[in-house]
């Protein structure tokens, strides 16, 4: 499958929607920050990587499948649960992306300065990611 | 307690920004992708080097390998329970959370302490 753009997807989301996963990814930095402070870098840094807005974004995408299905008279909850099964799947290949970020910015973020290392760190997550996506549909 | 306040808001929109992203993209497989972005690390890791320097903001990473590595192995668990056994989402994804958070301390404690 093809990957397409989709701006029609933006105005199923709720405005509230929005707020929640505002809400969730601010309290996640917040929250990170103060457990660096607390109990030093080395805890504070597994928090970079928590699945901050994941429950959030499968409970949209499992509603909004539903409720696709429910406009066409059919009852949705398998598929709106499989969405977010495949979904998850998705975010399992971006997760090894992550790992990989993590790891550049470990690497080179002393040596070759912050801006350098978080961007080619970015860069290369959405690659990876991208890479490992598309052999992943191919096999 | 500013620090806090602009982490939060940083930290809100770097999250809004890939979840918008995600919003966007089909397959659904592919759009799962940005529910893995660094999206708290990059609004983290540039105010901690300029408070706290290069050095301290390396070991946070060092650190975020072992969360990351937590990560891929709860989205895994997450998505094989929603494809094989009938559970609400928000439900599996929230009660799967202590799996992210077990294998990241247990990582963590014994590589990286």
């Amino acid at each position: 499958m093809r990957i397409k753009i989709d701006p029609s997807a933006l105005l199923k989301t709720r405005w509230y929607e929005f707020v929640l996963r505002f809400l969730f990814g601010g309290l996640i930095t917040a929250f990170a920050g103060l457990i660096a402070n607390r109990f030093g870098p080395g805890v504070g840094g597994l928090f970079l990587a928590f699945p901050a807005v994941f429950p959030a974004s499968a409970t949209l995408i499992e509603k909004h499948e539903m409720q696709k299905k429910e406009r066409a008279g059919l009852h949705g909850f398998a598929r709106g649960r499989k969405a977010a099964g495949v979904d998850a799947a998705g975010a399992a290949i971006g997760g090894v992306g992550l790992l990989i970020f993590a790891w550049l910015v470990k690497t080179f973020i002393v040596s070759h300065g912050t801006c350098p290392a978080l961007t080619g760190a970015t860069v290369s997550w959405a690659a990876v990611s991208l890479l490992l996506w598309q052999t992943r549909k191919s096999t | 307690m500013k620090v806090i306040l602009f982490r939060f808001l940083i930290g809100g929109v770097a999250v809004s920004l890939f979840a918008v992203l995600g919003d966007l993209f089909k397959p659904k497989s592919f759009a799962g992708l940005f529910g893995a972005a660094p999206s708290v690390a990059l609004a983290t890791l540039g105010l901690t080097v300029a408070s706290e320097g290069k050095h301290y903001a390396a070991t946070e990473a060092t650190s975020m390998m072992a969360g990351a590595l937590a990560f891929v192995v709860y989205a895994s668990a997450v998505s094989w329970i929603l494809m094989r056994l009938e559970f609400k989402a928000a439900w599996v994804a929230a009660s799967a959370l202590p799996i992210w958070a077990a294998l990241a301390f247990g990582l963590w404690f014994v590589c990286l302490k």
